[in-house]
C-alpha cells in the first residue's frame, strides 16, 4: 500500500485548503493517474482533478507531485520507489478552482497574447508554402508543447512577477517567431522586448526541468534575448 | 441561465473547430466542450493526414478514394468517398497555409509517408499518400485550428457537459448543458445543432480512446429514438501498448516497422502478400489475433512485436519521437533497441450519428432531421464503411466539419427561432436528482468495469452468436442495476462523480447499439468479423444497418449503401 497525501480544497465550503491521506494498492508500473482514479472511482467520489488522454498528450492533468509539477499520467509509482507517501497538490501559481483543478484561462489568455498563429505579409500560394527541412527544424521542439502548463507554474519569476507573461507563451512565441512561413518577424520582437516577456526569464531553468514534453524552454528564451539584442540594439535589456 | 447563439456546436476538436472557423464572422456561433479546450481527443491523432498531393511519387484522387472504398469493405458511401478524396488536397494545404508544421521534402514540400491500405493504382503497392508533422499530427492540427478560432472571437464554453437536445415539432430548439465549474443547468436556445463530440472506445476495456470518449452525441440521439448507423463496425487499432492500448501509431510501420510473432516470424507475408505489415487494420488485427490464438504470441503470451530497431535513432526522433517516449516512459524499452509488445486496442468507431454529406443528420426514413447536424467520429456519413484507413479520419474531419458548417450557413434563413417548450432543463435536471439523492445504489465504477470486460470478450475482434447473445444479456442486467446509481459526491463544483454516473448512461445505450447490431448482422464485413459467419455476403448484407430505440426495445432496419465507381470485389491485398 502506497500513502497519496492529497491537497483537498472546495471555494464553497472550505475556509482554508486542508490535505486528506489515502491508501492506495499501487503497482509499480501504474500510473499516478492510475492511482488518482482508484482512489476517485473506490474510495472518494469527491476528489477533484483533470484528466483525458492518460498518456501524456492533452496536457490534462498537470499538477505537483512530491514538489514538482508533473503529468499524472506520465509518472508511474516506481518512479517514487523508496518513497514513504506521494503529496498531490495543483499546480501553484494558478488560482484553485478545486482541489487539483486550477483555473487555466489565465493561462491559456497569457499564451494567446503571443499571437500564437501565422501572421502573413502576402496571400499563401496555391499550393503549399515552401520551408525547408532545416527551417521545419528551428520549431520542431516548440510544437512538442502540449499547453499542460507545468513550466510557467514552476517558474520561480512568476511568484514574484505574476505579470511576466511565462515559459510556456514564450514557447509559443519562438514557435511563431521562426516559422519561416511568418511575415511578422520583427512585430513579434517588438512584443517580445516589453518589459513582461522575455526579460524577466532569470534562468532558474525549472521550465525545461519539468517540461514533460523536453522542449529546450529556457534555451529558447534566451535565444530570443539574443535576437531582440541583436535587430532591436537600442531598446535591447 | 439562458444562452443564446445561431448556431451551437458541441464538441471542440477538429470537426467542431473546423465547423466553427467557417461559421464565425457570418452568424453567432459558439463552442461547448466538456474538456477544457485542446484537451479533445483529436489532439492524440498521431499518423497524419492522407491527400494525394503527389509530392513524393505519383498518386492521384480517384487511387485514394478506391482505397477509401476497399478498405470499407465496400459499405463506404462512394459519393462521399469522392469528395473526401477529391477536397483532400485543398483541405491540406488549406491546413498548411493556417500554419501547420508539417514535416516537409528537402525541396520544401509537405513530406509523405505510407500507410495502411493506402496504395498506387488501385491497390499495387503502397503509396506515399500521408502528410504528417511527426508523429503528433493530430495535436498540432488541433493547436493551430484552435488559436484560428481565438483569432477569430469565437466563443467557447469549456466543461460544459451536454445533457439533452431541446426539440419542438421535430426542429431543434437547442440544447441543456452541465456547467461542471458551478454545477448549473443551462438552456442553451439555438437555430441549429451541430454534434461533434468525437468516439466511444470507452466502451471496451482495452482502447486508446481518452477518458472523455463515451460517445455523450450518439447517445443523445439514440435516446431521443433516432436511428445510429453501422454500430457493429469498432476499429481495434493493431499496434496499442500491450496491457495500456496506448496507441503505437500505424506510422511505425509506415516508416519500415515490422510485427514478428513467437517465432520471430514476419507474419503479416502470410496474411496480405502484397502489402504485408501496411494491409488496414482490420485485418492486421484479426492476423495478431489468430497468432495469439494458435499460440505464437511472444512467448505464449497474448501479445506479437512491433520492432522498430532497424530504422534507426535518427529517423524515430524525426518521425516517431512521441511514440518513443512513451515505449520509454510506460514501458522501460528502447524502441532503438527493443522490440514494442503490443496487442490490438478498441480505435475508433466507423458507425455512429447518420448524416448526408452537408452534416444534416437523418432519421430511419432518412430524412433530414431540421436543424441537427454532426461531423467527425460521433457521426456516419458513411465515408469509412465497415473499416476506416488510417489517416483518412484527420482528413474527414476537416472535410466534413467545414461542409457541415458551411451548410448550416447557407440554410440558417431557413431555420427560425423555435420557442423552446416550457422549463426544457426538466427532464435533465430530474435525471441527475434521482442519482444525486439516491443513496442505496450502486456506484458508476463497478457497472462501467463489467460493461468494458463484456465487450472486450464478446463484441471486439472476433465475434459470434454465443458471445454476442450473452453480450446483449449482460447488457441488459447492467442496465437494470443502473437504474439505481449512485454517488458520494453531493457538491457543485466539478462533480466528476455525476459526470461519471452520466456518461455510464450513455455508454451502457451505444454497447446495447453495438452489440445488437453486431448480433443482426450475419456475414463478416471490414471490422465486423463473425466466426459463424466468416464469408462476406454482399447477395444480403451489402447496405447499411440502422438500429433504434422503440418502446418495443431496439428495432434494426437498413438503407442502401451509395455505388458509384467502383463494383464490390474480394478484398485481398
Amino acid at each position: 500500500m502506497l500513502s497519496f497525501r492529497i491537497f483537498r480544497f472546495d471555494p464553497e465550503s472550505d475556509k482554508e485548503p486542508w490535505y486528506k491521506t489515502y491508501e492506495v494498492d499501487a503497482k509499480p508500473g501504474e500510473r499516478i493517474l492510475d492511482c488518482l482514479n482508484k482512489i476517485k472511482w473506490e474510495q472518494d467520489g469527491t476528489l477533484g482533478y483533470r484528466m483525458s488522454c492518460a498518456h501524456g498528450v492533452c496536457g490534462s492533468d498537470g499538477m505537483r507531485i512530491n514538489g514538482v509539477c508533473s503529468l499524472a499520467c506520465q509518472k508511474l509509482v516506481k518512479d517514487y520507489a523508496g518513497v514513504e507517501e506521494i503529496t498531490l497538490e495543483p499546480l501553484p501559481f494558478f488560482q484553485v478552482r478545486k482541489d487539483l483543478i486550477v483555473d487555466m484561462d489565465d493561462f491559456l489568455n497569457r499564451v494567446g497574447s503571443m499571437r500564437p498563429y501565422l501572421v502573413r505579409d502576402q496571400a499563401p500560394p496555391e499550393k503549399e508554402s515552401l520551408q525547408s527541412p532545416e527551417d521545419h527544424r528551428k520549431v520542431e521542439d516548440a510544437i512538442r508543447c502540449i499547453l499542460c502548463a507545468c513550466c510557467t507554474s514552476a517558474c520561480p519569476v512568476m511568484r514574484e512577477n505574476p505579470d511576466y507573461v511565462g515559459p510556456a507563451a514564450l514557447v509559443w512565441a519562438y514557435r511563431y517567431l521562426y516559422d519561416s512561413r511568418d511575415g511578422g518577424f520583427m512585430s513579434r520582437l517588438e512584443k517580445l522586448n516589453e518589459p513582461n516577456s522575455v526579460w524577466p526569464c532569470a534562468n532558474y531553468f525549472e521550465c525545461t526541468r519539468v517540461c514533460p514534453k523536453n522542449i529546450p524552454v529556457t534555451k529558447s528564451i534566451n535565444f530570443m534575448k539574443r535576437e531582440i539584442k541583436k535587430q532591436l540594439p537600442q531598446t535591447g535589456q | 441561465m439562458v444562452f443564446q447563439h445561431d448556431v451551437l456546436i458541441v464538441g471542440a476538436g477538429l470537426a467542431g473547430l473546423r465547423a466553427a472557423t467557417e461559421v464565425a464572422g457570418k452568424a453567432d456561433v459558439a463552442l461547448i466542450s466538456k474538456v477544457y479546450p485542446t484537451r479533445s481527443h483529436s489532439g492524440a491523432a498521431q499518423g497524419g493526414i492522407a491527400a494525394a498531393l503527389e509530392n513524393e511519387e505519383p498518386d492521384s484522387w480517384e487511387w485514394h478514394m478506391y482505397d477509401t472504398v476497399k478498405g470499407g469493405d465496400y459499405l463506404t458511401d462512394q459519393d462521399a468517398a469522392e469528395i473526401l478524396a477529391k477536397d483532400a488536397i485543398r483541405a491540406v494545404y488549406e491546413l498548411e497555409h493556417m500554419g501547420v508544421p508539417f514535416n516537409r521534402t528537402s525541396e520544401g514540400k509537405i513530406a509523405q509517408r505510407f500507410f495502411g491500405g493506402h496504395t498506387r493504382n488501385f491497390g499495387e503497392a503502397p503509396v506515399k499518400r500521408i502528410c504528417y508533422a511527426a508523429d503528433r499530427s493530430g495535436r498540432v492540427i488541433m493547436d493551430t485550428l484552435y488559436f484560428d478560432a481565438v483569432k477569430k472571437g469565437i466563443k467557447i464554453y469549456p466543461e460544459f457537459h451536454v445533457l439533452d437536445l431541446v426539440f419542438r415539432d421535430g426542429q431543434v430548439a437547442g440544447l441543456v448543458a452541465y456547467e461542471l465549474a458551478t454545477g448549473e443547468v443551462h438552456f442553451f436556445h439555438s437555430r441549429a445543432v451541430l454534434l461533434a463530440t468525437g468516439g466511444y472506445g470507452k466502451v471496451y476495456k482495452v482502447t486508446s480512446n481518452a477518458f472523455a470518449s463515451t460517445g455523450d452525441g450518439p447517445a443523445l440521439v439514440y435516446r431521443r429514438g433516432l436511428p445510429l448507423q453501422d454500430m457493429e463496425f469498432v476499429q481495434f487499432h493493431p499496434t496499442g501498448i500491450w496491457g495500456l492500448g496506448v496507441l503505437i501509431t500505424e506510422a511505425a510501420r509506415g516508416e519500415g516497422g515490422i510485427l514478428r510473432n513467437g517465432e520471430g516470424e514476419r507474419f503479416m507475408e502470410r496474411y496480405a502478400p502484397t502489402i504485408k505489415d501496411l494491409a488496414p487494420r482490420d485485418m492486421v488485427s484479426r492476423a495478431i489475433y489468430t497468432e495469439i490464438g494458435e499460440g505464437r504470441g511472444i512467448n505464449g503470451q497474448d501479445y506479437v512485436h512491433l520492432d522498430l530497431t532497424h530504422l534507426g535513432e535518427k529517423r524515430l526522433a524525426e518521425r516517431l519521437s512521441d511514440i518513443s517516449s512513451f515505449v520509454k516512459i510506460y514501458l522501460g524499452l528502447d524502441p532503438a533497441k527493443d522490440p514494442i509488445p503490443v496487442h490490438p486496442t478498441c480505435h475508433y468507431m466507423m458507425g455512429g450519428i447518420p448524416v448526408n454529406t452537408d452534416g444534416n443528420v437523418t432519421d430511419e426514413n432518412n430524412r433530414v432531421v431540421p436543424g441537427l447536424y454532426a461531423a467527425g467520429e460521433c457521426s456516419c456519413i458513411s465515408l469509412h464503411g465497415a473499416n476506416r484507413l488510417g489517416c483518412n479520419s484527420l482528413l474527414d474531419l476537416v472535410v466534413f466539419g467545414r461542409r457541415a458548417g458551411l451548410h448550416i450557413l447557407e440554410n440558417l434563413d431557413r431555420l427560425p427561432w423555435i420557442d423552446p417548450p416550457e422549463a426544457p432543463e426538466r427532464d435533465a435536471v430530474e435525471r441527475m436528482r434521482r442519482i444525486r439523492e439516491n443513496t442505496k445504489g450502486e456506484k458508476a465504477v463497478n457497472i462501467r468495469r463489467e460493461l468494458q470486460q463484456a465487450m472486450m470478450d464478446g463484441c471486439s475482434v472476433f465475434r459470434d452468436e454465443k458471445g454476442l447473445k450473452k453480450v446483449v444479456q449482460t447488457l441488459g442486467e447492467l442496465e437494470q442495476r443502473a437504474r439505481s446509481l449512485s454517488i458520494d459526491n453531493s457538491g457543485n463544483r466539478f462533480n466528476t462523480d455525476l459526470i461519471d454516473a452520466l456518461e455510464l448512461l450513455n455508454m451502457l445505450s451505444l454497447a446495447e447499439a453495438i452489440a445488437a447490431s453486431a448480433l443482426n448482422r450475419t456475414e463478416s464485413r471490414g471490422a465486423h468479423s463473425r466466426q459463424d459467419y466468416p464469408e462476406r455476403d454482399d447477395e444480403h448484407w451489402l447496405k447499411h444497418t440502422l438500429v433504434r430505440k422503440t418502446d418495443q426495445g431496439v428495432s434494426i432496419g437498413g438503407k442502401p449503401v451509395t455505388i458509384t465507381r467502383f463494383k464490390p470485389k474480394p478484398r485481398t491485398y
